[in-house]
Protein backbone atom coordinates (compact mmCIF):
# COMPACT_ATOMS: atom_id res chain seq x y z
CA UNK A 1 0.00 0.00 0.00
CA UNK A 2 1.48 3.24 -1.23
CA UNK A 3 1.70 5.61 1.30
CA UNK A 4 3.60 8.58 -0.11
CA UNK A 5 3.91 9.14 -3.56
CA UNK A 6 6.15 11.42 -5.69
CA UNK A 7 5.20 11.60 -9.17
CA UNK A 8 7.41 13.84 -11.38
CA UNK A 9 8.04 16.19 -8.65
CA UNK A 10 10.37 19.23 -10.09
CA UNK A 11 11.36 22.64 -8.45
CA UNK A 12 13.10 25.51 -9.88
CA UNK A 13 14.04 28.42 -8.61
CA UNK A 14 14.40 30.87 -11.05
CA UNK A 15 16.89 29.35 -13.62
CA UNK A 16 18.13 26.90 -11.09
CA UNK A 17 16.73 23.10 -11.13
CA UNK A 18 17.09 22.27 -7.67
CA UNK A 19 14.94 18.73 -8.56
CA UNK A 20 14.18 17.15 -11.66
CA UNK A 21 11.66 14.49 -12.13
CA UNK A 22 11.28 12.98 -8.86
CA UNK A 23 9.35 9.91 -8.59
CA UNK A 24 8.87 8.04 -5.95
CA UNK A 25 6.63 5.52 -4.07
CA UNK A 26 6.66 4.85 -0.47
CA UNK A 27 4.97 2.20 1.76
CA UNK A 28 3.76 2.35 4.66
CA UNK A 29 5.84 1.34 7.45
CA UNK A 30 8.52 1.33 5.55
CA UNK A 31 12.04 3.14 6.79
CA UNK A 32 13.62 5.41 3.77
CA UNK A 33 16.75 7.18 3.81
CA UNK A 34 17.96 9.54 1.50
CA UNK A 35 21.20 10.12 0.69
CA UNK A 36 23.22 12.32 -1.62
CA UNK A 37 26.00 14.94 -1.38
CA UNK A 38 25.17 18.92 -1.08
CA UNK A 39 23.54 20.38 -3.76
CA UNK A 40 21.17 17.08 -4.13
CA UNK A 41 18.00 19.22 -2.67
CA UNK A 42 17.62 16.35 -0.51
CA UNK A 43 16.15 19.06 2.13
CA UNK A 44 14.07 20.75 -0.58
CA UNK A 45 12.49 17.52 -1.25
CA UNK A 46 11.40 16.87 2.29
CA UNK A 47 10.61 20.35 2.45
CA UNK A 48 7.95 19.80 -0.60
CA UNK A 49 6.73 16.73 0.91
CA UNK A 50 5.95 18.75 4.22
CA UNK A 51 4.27 21.02 2.17
CA UNK A 52 6.31 23.82 3.36
CA UNK A 53 6.66 24.71 -0.39
CA UNK A 54 5.02 23.78 -3.76
CA UNK A 55 6.83 22.21 -6.28
CA UNK A 56 6.91 24.23 -9.69
CA UNK A 57 6.09 20.10 -11.70
CA UNK A 58 4.61 17.53 -10.28
CA UNK A 59 2.67 16.45 -7.63
CA UNK A 60 2.90 15.18 -4.03
CA UNK A 61 0.33 13.07 -2.74
CA UNK A 62 -0.44 11.43 0.58
CA UNK A 63 -2.73 8.49 0.46
CA UNK A 64 -3.87 9.32 -2.16
CA UNK A 65 -4.79 12.84 -1.58
CA UNK A 66 -2.61 15.92 -3.42
CA UNK A 67 -0.43 17.99 -0.65
CA UNK A 68 -1.64 21.43 -0.40
CA UNK A 69 -0.04 22.79 2.50
CA UNK A 70 1.62 21.23 5.79
CA UNK A 71 -0.18 19.36 8.63
CA UNK A 72 0.31 16.97 11.24
CA UNK A 73 0.21 14.38 8.77
CA UNK A 74 3.75 14.83 7.75
CA UNK A 75 5.70 15.36 11.15
CA UNK A 76 9.25 17.43 10.59
CA UNK A 77 12.25 16.84 12.58
CA UNK A 78 14.79 19.65 11.42
CA UNK A 79 18.58 19.51 11.80
CA UNK A 80 18.29 22.71 14.42
CA UNK A 81 15.27 20.90 16.34
CA UNK A 82 14.06 24.32 16.00
CA UNK A 83 12.27 23.45 19.26
CA UNK A 84 10.39 26.01 21.04
CA UNK A 85 12.76 27.68 23.76
CA UNK A 86 9.95 29.53 25.54
CA UNK A 87 8.32 26.44 26.39
CA UNK A 88 9.73 23.28 28.50
CA UNK A 89 10.53 19.92 27.29
CA UNK A 90 6.71 18.85 28.02
CA UNK A 91 4.96 21.99 26.33
CA UNK A 92 7.07 21.37 23.43
CA UNK A 93 5.90 17.89 22.88
CA UNK A 94 2.46 18.49 23.68
CA UNK A 95 1.96 21.91 21.09
CA UNK A 96 0.24 19.51 18.58
CA UNK A 97 -2.22 18.37 20.96
CA UNK A 98 -3.10 22.02 22.52
CA UNK A 99 -4.48 22.39 18.67
CA UNK A 100 -6.88 19.82 18.99
CA UNK A 101 -10.11 19.14 21.01
CA UNK A 102 -9.03 16.84 23.42
CA UNK A 103 -9.18 17.06 27.53
CA UNK A 104 -6.38 18.26 29.41
CA UNK A 105 -6.60 14.64 30.64
CA UNK A 106 -6.37 12.74 27.31
CA UNK A 107 -3.35 15.12 26.30
CA UNK A 108 -1.33 14.26 29.28
CA UNK A 109 -1.90 10.55 28.66
CA UNK A 110 -0.49 10.87 25.15
CA UNK A 111 2.49 13.57 26.30
CA UNK A 112 3.73 11.11 29.27
CA UNK A 113 3.91 8.34 26.67
CA UNK A 114 5.97 10.12 24.02
CA UNK A 115 8.00 11.46 26.89
CA UNK A 116 8.73 8.11 28.07
CA UNK A 117 8.75 6.45 24.52
CA UNK A 118 11.76 9.18 23.89
CA UNK A 119 13.63 8.76 27.66
CA UNK A 120 12.46 12.86 28.18
CA UNK A 121 10.28 11.58 31.47
CA UNK A 122 13.09 13.18 33.80
CA UNK A 123 13.38 16.36 31.73
CA UNK A 124 9.85 17.09 31.02
CA UNK A 125 10.02 20.80 33.05
CA UNK A 126 13.56 21.32 31.49
CA UNK A 127 13.86 24.01 29.24
CA UNK A 128 15.36 23.94 25.93
CA UNK A 129 18.55 25.96 26.81
CA UNK A 130 19.33 23.13 29.50
CA UNK A 131 19.51 20.42 27.19
CA UNK A 132 22.34 18.60 25.62
CA UNK A 133 21.83 18.62 21.75
CA UNK A 134 20.83 14.70 21.51
CA UNK A 135 17.92 15.74 24.14
CA UNK A 136 16.75 18.57 21.54
CA UNK A 137 16.43 16.27 18.77
CA UNK A 138 14.75 13.50 21.17
CA UNK A 139 12.05 16.74 22.07
CA UNK A 140 11.61 17.30 18.04
CA UNK A 141 11.01 13.76 17.58
CA UNK A 142 8.76 13.49 20.49
CA UNK A 143 6.30 16.58 19.23
CA UNK A 144 6.55 15.30 15.62
CA UNK A 145 5.69 12.01 16.86
CA UNK A 146 2.36 13.38 19.39
CA UNK A 147 0.88 14.00 16.60
CA UNK A 148 0.66 10.83 15.04
CA UNK A 149 1.82 11.27 11.04
CA UNK A 150 1.11 9.05 8.67
CA UNK A 151 5.37 9.84 7.75
CA UNK A 152 7.96 11.39 9.82
CA UNK A 153 10.38 13.32 7.56
CA UNK A 154 13.61 13.69 9.24
CA UNK A 155 16.06 16.36 8.06
CA UNK A 156 19.38 15.84 8.75
CA UNK A 157 18.39 15.05 12.75
CA UNK A 158 21.74 13.79 14.02
CA UNK A 159 24.47 15.89 11.56
CA UNK A 160 25.21 18.46 14.69
CA UNK A 161 26.00 15.47 16.95
CA UNK A 162 29.22 14.32 18.25
CA UNK A 163 29.50 10.18 17.06
CA UNK A 164 28.51 8.84 20.13
CA UNK A 165 25.37 10.65 20.78
CA UNK A 166 24.26 10.08 16.88
CA UNK A 167 24.66 6.36 17.26
CA UNK A 168 22.93 6.21 20.14
CA UNK A 169 19.93 8.70 18.40
CA UNK A 170 20.50 6.13 15.37
CA UNK A 171 19.46 3.08 17.47
CA UNK A 172 16.63 5.16 19.20
CA UNK A 173 15.13 6.32 16.35
CA UNK A 174 15.27 2.58 15.13
CA UNK A 175 13.40 1.82 18.20
CA UNK A 176 10.77 4.32 17.58
CA UNK A 177 10.10 3.28 14.30
CA UNK A 178 9.42 -0.57 15.11
CA UNK A 179 7.13 0.94 18.59
CA UNK A 180 5.09 3.33 16.17
CA UNK A 181 5.20 1.69 13.31
CA UNK A 182 5.36 5.11 11.49
CA UNK A 183 6.70 5.21 8.32
CA UNK A 184 10.26 7.53 8.32
CA UNK A 185 11.72 9.32 5.50
CA UNK A 186 15.01 10.47 6.65
CA UNK A 187 17.10 12.89 4.54
CA UNK A 188 21.39 12.60 5.82
CA UNK A 189 24.68 12.75 3.88
CA UNK A 190 26.00 10.19 6.23
CA UNK A 191 26.10 6.64 4.15
CA UNK A 192 26.38 4.56 7.34
CA UNK A 193 23.71 5.97 8.90
CA UNK A 194 21.68 5.50 6.17
CA UNK A 195 22.47 1.92 5.15
CA UNK A 196 22.24 1.21 9.08
CA UNK A 197 18.62 3.22 9.47
CA UNK A 198 16.99 2.53 6.34
CA UNK A 199 14.91 -0.87 4.84
CA UNK A 200 15.66 1.17 1.37
CA UNK A 201 18.24 3.94 0.61
CA UNK A 202 17.77 6.31 -2.37
CA UNK A 203 20.55 8.09 -3.35
CA UNK A 204 19.89 11.43 -4.95
CA UNK A 205 22.15 12.72 -7.80
CA UNK A 206 23.48 16.62 -8.14
CA UNK A 207 22.86 19.13 -10.40
CA UNK A 208 19.74 19.00 -10.81
CA UNK A 209 18.53 16.91 -7.89
CA UNK A 210 17.15 13.49 -9.20
CA UNK A 211 17.02 10.10 -8.04
CA UNK A 212 20.26 8.15 -9.24
CA UNK A 213 19.58 4.53 -7.36
CA UNK A 214 17.33 2.86 -5.17
CA UNK A 215 18.51 0.38 -3.38
CA UNK A 216 17.22 -2.29 -1.01
CA UNK A 217 18.86 -2.96 2.32
CA UNK A 218 18.72 -6.30 2.90
CA UNK A 219 20.19 -6.56 6.65
CA UNK A 220 18.04 -8.25 9.71
CA UNK A 221 15.03 -6.34 10.65
CA UNK A 222 16.55 -6.05 13.82
CA UNK A 223 19.68 -4.46 14.14
CA UNK A 224 22.25 -3.08 16.77
CA UNK A 225 25.08 -1.29 15.89
CA UNK A 226 27.17 -4.24 16.18
CA UNK A 227 25.53 -4.84 12.35
CA UNK A 228 28.05 -2.36 11.45
CA UNK A 229 30.73 -3.96 11.68
CA UNK A 230 29.42 -6.86 9.20
CA UNK A 231 30.71 -7.91 5.84
CA UNK A 232 27.13 -7.33 4.18
CA UNK A 233 27.16 -4.03 5.70
CA UNK A 234 30.19 -2.71 4.79
CA UNK A 235 29.85 -3.98 1.42
CA UNK A 236 26.57 -2.07 0.91
CA UNK A 237 27.87 0.71 2.51
CA UNK A 238 30.36 0.80 0.28
CA UNK A 239 28.35 0.37 -2.54
CA UNK A 240 26.07 3.25 -1.48
CA UNK A 241 29.27 5.59 -1.09
CA UNK A 242 30.43 4.76 -4.53
CA UNK A 243 26.82 5.97 -5.92
CA UNK A 244 27.25 9.11 -3.94
CA UNK A 245 30.43 9.93 -5.04
CA UNK A 246 29.89 8.73 -8.91
CA UNK A 247 27.05 11.77 -9.22
CA UNK A 248 28.31 14.05 -6.79
CA UNK A 249 28.82 17.08 -9.62
CA UNK A 250 32.11 17.48 -8.80
CA UNK A 251 33.15 14.04 -10.05
CA UNK A 252 30.00 13.19 -12.31
CA UNK A 253 32.04 14.25 -15.17
CA UNK A 254 35.12 11.95 -14.72
CA UNK B 1 41.40 13.26 -8.12
CA UNK B 2 42.54 15.71 -4.93
CA UNK B 3 45.91 14.05 -4.00
CA UNK B 4 46.85 14.27 -7.86
CA UNK B 5 46.35 18.48 -6.69
CA UNK B 6 48.56 18.24 -3.82
CA UNK B 7 51.42 16.41 -6.03
CA UNK B 8 51.35 19.65 -8.76
CA UNK B 9 52.09 22.46 -5.26
CA UNK B 10 55.74 23.27 -5.55
CA UNK B 11 57.64 23.69 -3.03
CA UNK B 12 57.58 26.50 -0.49
CA UNK B 13 59.42 29.27 -2.17
CA UNK B 14 60.15 30.63 0.93
CA UNK B 15 62.82 29.34 3.61
CA UNK B 16 62.70 31.44 6.69
CA UNK B 17 60.63 31.08 10.08
CA UNK B 18 57.57 33.27 10.15
CA UNK B 19 58.95 36.33 12.68
CA UNK B 20 56.92 35.45 16.11
CA UNK B 21 56.03 38.69 18.17
CA UNK B 22 56.49 37.96 21.46
CA UNK B 23 53.85 36.89 23.64
CA UNK B 24 52.29 39.13 25.91
CA UNK B 25 49.67 38.35 29.51
CA UNK B 26 46.54 38.58 29.10
CA UNK B 27 44.99 41.73 30.50
CA UNK B 28 42.66 40.87 33.94
CA UNK B 29 40.48 43.74 34.15
CA UNK B 30 40.76 45.57 30.82
CA UNK B 31 40.63 42.27 29.01
CA UNK B 32 37.89 42.21 25.94
CA UNK B 33 34.85 40.98 26.87
CA UNK B 34 35.79 38.91 29.79
CA UNK B 35 33.96 38.88 33.50
CA UNK B 36 35.92 40.44 35.70
CA UNK B 37 36.75 39.85 39.64
CA UNK B 38 33.62 40.50 42.15
CA UNK B 39 35.68 43.36 44.14
CA UNK B 40 36.75 45.00 41.25
CA UNK B 41 33.46 45.07 39.45
CA UNK B 42 31.74 46.47 42.71
CA UNK B 43 34.53 49.03 43.23
CA UNK B 44 34.07 50.26 39.42
CA UNK B 45 30.16 50.48 40.30
CA UNK B 46 30.79 52.66 43.46
CA UNK B 47 33.18 54.89 41.32
CA UNK B 48 30.60 55.50 38.54
CA UNK B 49 28.51 57.04 41.10
CA UNK B 50 30.89 58.25 43.74
CA UNK B 51 33.35 60.06 41.67
CA UNK B 52 31.45 62.70 40.04
CA UNK B 53 29.02 63.16 43.52
CA UNK B 54 32.16 63.96 45.37
CA UNK B 55 33.18 66.57 42.74
CA UNK B 56 29.93 68.32 43.04
CA UNK B 57 30.74 68.40 47.02
CA UNK B 58 34.33 69.28 46.41
CA UNK B 59 33.51 71.93 43.70
CA UNK B 60 30.67 73.65 45.63
CA UNK B 61 32.29 73.18 49.21
CA UNK B 62 35.62 74.97 47.22
CA UNK B 63 33.16 77.90 46.50
CA UNK B 64 34.59 78.64 43.18
CA UNK B 65 31.66 78.51 41.45
CA UNK B 66 28.90 80.51 42.41
CA UNK B 67 25.62 79.01 43.46
CA UNK B 68 23.59 80.19 41.10
CA UNK B 69 25.48 77.85 38.39
CA UNK B 70 26.55 75.16 40.74
CA UNK B 71 24.94 74.90 43.92
CA UNK B 72 25.69 72.87 46.85
CA UNK B 73 24.19 69.41 47.34
CA UNK B 74 22.76 70.36 51.10
CA UNK B 75 21.12 72.85 49.04
CA UNK B 76 19.85 71.03 46.76
CA UNK B 77 18.18 68.65 49.08
CA UNK B 78 16.88 71.48 51.19
CA UNK B 79 15.12 72.64 47.99
CA UNK B 80 13.45 69.26 47.98
CA UNK B 81 12.59 68.53 50.91
CA UNK B 82 10.52 72.00 51.05
CA UNK B 83 9.09 71.19 47.41
CA UNK B 84 8.21 67.87 49.11
CA UNK B 85 6.47 69.51 52.02
CA UNK B 86 4.31 71.72 50.19
CA UNK B 87 3.08 69.22 48.17
CA UNK B 88 4.40 70.77 44.75
CA UNK B 89 6.80 68.05 44.18
CA UNK B 90 4.07 65.27 43.84
CA UNK B 91 1.89 67.13 42.49
CA UNK B 92 4.24 67.69 39.54
CA UNK B 93 5.84 64.33 39.90
CA UNK B 94 2.06 62.90 39.16
CA UNK B 95 1.19 65.68 36.29
CA UNK B 96 4.42 64.57 34.37
CA UNK B 97 4.16 60.88 35.17
CA UNK B 98 0.41 60.69 34.18
CA UNK B 99 1.21 62.52 30.82
CA UNK B 100 3.64 59.64 30.19
CA UNK B 101 1.00 57.03 30.98
CA UNK B 102 -1.51 58.48 28.48
CA UNK B 103 0.70 59.06 26.14
CA UNK B 104 3.49 56.47 26.10
CA UNK B 105 0.96 54.33 26.73
CA UNK B 106 -1.38 55.11 23.58
CA UNK B 107 2.11 54.82 21.17
CA UNK B 108 2.71 50.92 22.91
CA UNK B 109 -0.97 50.31 22.48
CA UNK B 110 -0.21 51.15 18.82
CA UNK B 111 3.12 50.41 18.18
CA UNK B 112 2.82 46.79 19.53
CA UNK B 113 0.20 45.55 17.01
CA UNK B 114 1.81 47.20 14.47
CA UNK B 115 5.43 46.20 14.84
CA UNK B 116 3.94 42.31 14.88
CA UNK B 117 1.91 43.08 11.46
CA UNK B 118 5.09 44.39 10.14
CA UNK B 119 7.28 41.77 11.62
CA UNK B 120 5.79 38.91 10.79
CA UNK B 121 3.92 39.96 7.14
CA UNK B 122 6.11 40.82 4.20
CA UNK B 123 2.99 42.54 3.22
CA UNK B 124 2.87 44.69 6.36
CA UNK B 125 6.19 45.66 5.71
CA UNK B 126 5.88 46.45 2.59
CA UNK B 127 2.44 48.79 3.07
CA UNK B 128 3.69 50.03 6.40
CA UNK B 129 7.80 50.44 6.36
CA UNK B 130 7.97 52.88 4.09
CA UNK B 131 5.54 55.24 6.04
CA UNK B 132 6.59 54.73 9.49
CA UNK B 133 10.22 54.76 8.49
CA UNK B 134 9.57 58.14 6.89
CA UNK B 135 7.52 59.99 10.13
CA UNK B 136 10.45 58.21 12.69
CA UNK B 137 12.86 61.01 10.39
CA UNK B 138 10.15 64.19 11.39
CA UNK B 139 11.44 65.60 14.91
CA UNK B 140 8.71 65.31 17.47
CA UNK B 141 9.52 68.90 19.01
CA UNK B 142 8.55 70.32 15.22
CA UNK B 143 5.21 68.95 15.95
CA UNK B 144 4.58 71.04 18.65
CA UNK B 145 2.98 74.54 17.17
CA UNK B 146 1.03 72.45 14.87
CA UNK B 147 -0.35 70.32 18.21
CA UNK B 148 -1.05 73.61 19.62
CA UNK B 149 -3.34 74.51 16.62
CA UNK B 150 -4.94 71.46 16.29
CA UNK B 151 -5.31 70.47 19.89
CA UNK B 152 -4.80 73.74 21.75
CA UNK B 153 -2.69 74.32 24.89
CA UNK B 154 -4.21 71.36 27.45
CA UNK B 155 -3.39 68.01 27.89
CA UNK B 156 -4.61 66.62 24.56
CA UNK B 157 -1.38 68.49 22.69
CA UNK B 158 0.87 67.10 25.62
CA UNK B 159 -0.25 63.38 25.08
CA UNK B 160 0.10 63.40 21.50
CA UNK B 161 3.83 65.03 21.29
CA UNK B 162 4.47 62.05 23.29
CA UNK B 163 2.94 60.12 21.19
CA UNK B 164 4.27 60.85 18.01
CA UNK B 165 7.90 61.06 19.38
CA UNK B 166 7.79 57.46 20.68
CA UNK B 167 5.59 55.78 18.67
CA UNK B 168 7.48 55.20 15.44
CA UNK B 169 10.73 54.39 16.99
CA UNK B 170 8.63 51.75 19.25
CA UNK B 171 6.94 50.67 15.99
CA UNK B 172 10.17 50.02 13.95
CA UNK B 173 12.42 48.37 16.77
CA UNK B 174 9.35 45.90 17.71
CA UNK B 175 9.27 45.10 13.94
CA UNK B 176 13.23 43.88 14.10
CA UNK B 177 12.69 42.06 16.89
CA UNK B 178 9.60 40.38 15.70
CA UNK B 179 11.77 39.28 12.70
CA UNK B 180 14.13 37.29 14.47
CA UNK B 181 11.71 34.83 15.25
CA UNK B 182 13.70 32.22 13.54
CA UNK B 183 11.70 30.82 10.58
CA UNK B 184 12.20 27.16 11.30
CA UNK B 185 10.11 28.01 14.20
CA UNK B 186 7.17 29.20 12.34
CA UNK B 187 7.65 26.21 9.95
CA UNK B 188 7.69 23.61 11.87
CA UNK B 189 4.56 24.96 14.04
CA UNK B 190 2.66 24.78 10.51
CA UNK B 191 3.88 20.94 9.93
CA UNK B 192 2.34 20.39 13.71
CA UNK B 193 -1.37 21.67 12.69
CA UNK B 194 -0.68 25.19 13.60
CA UNK B 195 -3.30 27.84 11.59
CA UNK B 196 -1.22 31.33 11.48
CA UNK B 197 -3.09 32.91 13.98
CA UNK B 198 -2.22 30.49 16.24
CA UNK B 199 1.47 30.74 15.22
CA UNK B 200 0.95 34.30 15.92
CA UNK B 201 -0.22 33.92 19.65
CA UNK B 202 1.65 30.97 20.02
CA UNK B 203 5.00 31.30 18.80
CA UNK B 204 5.98 34.56 17.49
CA UNK B 205 4.59 36.66 20.19
CA UNK B 206 5.70 34.59 23.23
CA UNK B 207 9.36 34.55 21.15
CA UNK B 208 9.23 37.91 20.74
CA UNK B 209 7.60 39.44 24.20
CA UNK B 210 11.18 39.94 26.24
CA UNK B 211 12.66 42.06 22.84
CA UNK B 212 9.24 43.81 23.24
CA UNK B 213 9.67 44.85 26.71
CA UNK B 214 13.52 45.92 26.12
CA UNK B 215 12.60 48.26 23.07
CA UNK B 216 9.74 49.99 25.94
CA UNK B 217 12.47 50.16 28.27
CA UNK B 218 14.54 52.09 25.73
CA UNK B 219 11.70 54.42 24.35
CA UNK B 220 10.68 55.13 27.72
CA UNK B 221 13.88 57.65 28.06
CA UNK B 222 12.85 59.21 24.89
CA UNK B 223 8.90 59.71 27.12
CA UNK B 224 10.92 61.27 29.73
CA UNK B 225 12.70 63.68 26.98
CA UNK B 226 9.32 64.37 25.41
CA UNK B 227 7.31 65.11 28.41
CA UNK B 228 10.03 67.88 29.78
CA UNK B 229 9.90 69.27 25.96
CA UNK B 230 6.08 69.78 26.50
CA UNK B 231 5.97 71.71 29.62
CA UNK B 232 9.15 73.59 29.04
CA UNK B 233 6.43 75.50 26.56
CA UNK B 234 3.46 75.58 28.31
CA UNK B 235 2.21 74.08 31.06
CA UNK B 236 0.50 74.61 34.87
CA UNK B 237 2.11 72.04 36.64
CA UNK B 238 4.57 69.04 36.09
CA UNK B 239 8.27 68.69 36.24
CA UNK B 240 9.43 70.55 33.28
CA UNK B 241 7.23 73.25 34.54
CA UNK B 242 8.82 73.25 37.69
CA UNK B 243 12.36 73.62 35.56
CA UNK B 244 11.35 76.33 33.58
CA UNK B 245 9.38 78.46 36.27
CA UNK B 246 12.68 77.98 38.89
CA UNK B 247 14.83 79.58 36.01
CA UNK B 248 12.40 82.38 36.29
CA UNK B 249 13.75 82.73 39.83
CA UNK B 250 17.09 81.00 38.99
CA UNK B 251 16.36 79.20 41.57
CA UNK B 252 18.85 76.35 39.73
CA UNK B 253 18.98 74.15 43.72
CA UNK B 254 15.09 73.41 42.60
CA UNK B 255 16.63 72.74 38.73
CA UNK B 256 18.74 70.46 40.40
CA UNK B 257 16.22 68.03 42.74
CA UNK B 258 13.68 68.09 40.44
CA UNK B 259 16.38 66.17 37.53
CA UNK B 260 17.20 63.96 40.55
CA UNK B 261 13.49 63.18 40.89
CA UNK B 262 13.23 62.17 36.77
CA UNK B 263 16.50 60.50 37.33
CA UNK B 264 15.30 58.37 40.42
CA UNK B 265 11.77 58.13 38.38
CA UNK B 266 13.44 57.19 35.11
CA UNK B 267 15.82 54.47 36.90
CA UNK B 268 12.95 52.63 39.12
CA UNK B 269 11.24 52.58 35.85
CA UNK B 270 13.81 50.48 34.10
CA UNK B 271 14.62 48.54 36.89
CA UNK B 272 10.93 47.18 37.09
CA UNK B 273 10.63 46.57 33.20
CA UNK B 274 13.96 44.93 33.54
CA UNK B 275 12.49 42.97 36.36
CA UNK B 276 9.59 41.91 34.11
CA UNK B 277 11.44 41.29 30.80
CA UNK B 278 13.58 38.72 32.75
CA UNK B 279 10.56 36.84 34.40
CA UNK B 280 8.76 36.48 30.91
CA UNK B 281 12.33 35.65 29.37
CA UNK B 282 13.50 32.92 31.67
CA UNK B 283 14.01 31.04 29.08
CA UNK B 284 16.48 32.67 27.28
CA UNK B 285 19.99 32.01 27.61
Amino acid sequence: MTLLSLADVGMRFGSFTALDGITLDVPAGQFVCLVGASGSGKSTLLSLIAGLTRPTNGAVAINGAPVIGPGPDRGLVFQSGAIYPFRNVERNVGFGLELLPLSRAERKRRVDWYLAETGLTALRSKLPRQLSGGQRQRVAIARALACEPAVLLLDEPFGALDVQTKEDMQVFIRRVWRDTGTTVLMVTHDVEEAVFLGERVVVLACDPGRVATDIVVDLPKDRDLAVKRLPEFLALRAQVEDQVRAFHHGTAQL
Amino acid sequence: MSSAAVDTVPARPFAEPLPRRKPVRTARVWALRTPIPRGWRIALMACSVLVPLVAWVAVSAAGVVQEQFLPSPQEVWAAGLEMAKSGQLFDDTWASVRRILIGFGLAIVVSVPLGLVMGSFSAGQALFEPAVGLLRYLPASAFIPLLTIWLGIGEPSKWMLLFIGTVFFNTLMTADVVRQVPRALVDVSYTLGARRGEVLRKVVVPHALPGMIDCVRVNAAAAWNFVVVAELINSEEGLGYRIARSQRFLASDRIFAVLVVIAVLGLAFDILLRVLRDRVGRWVA
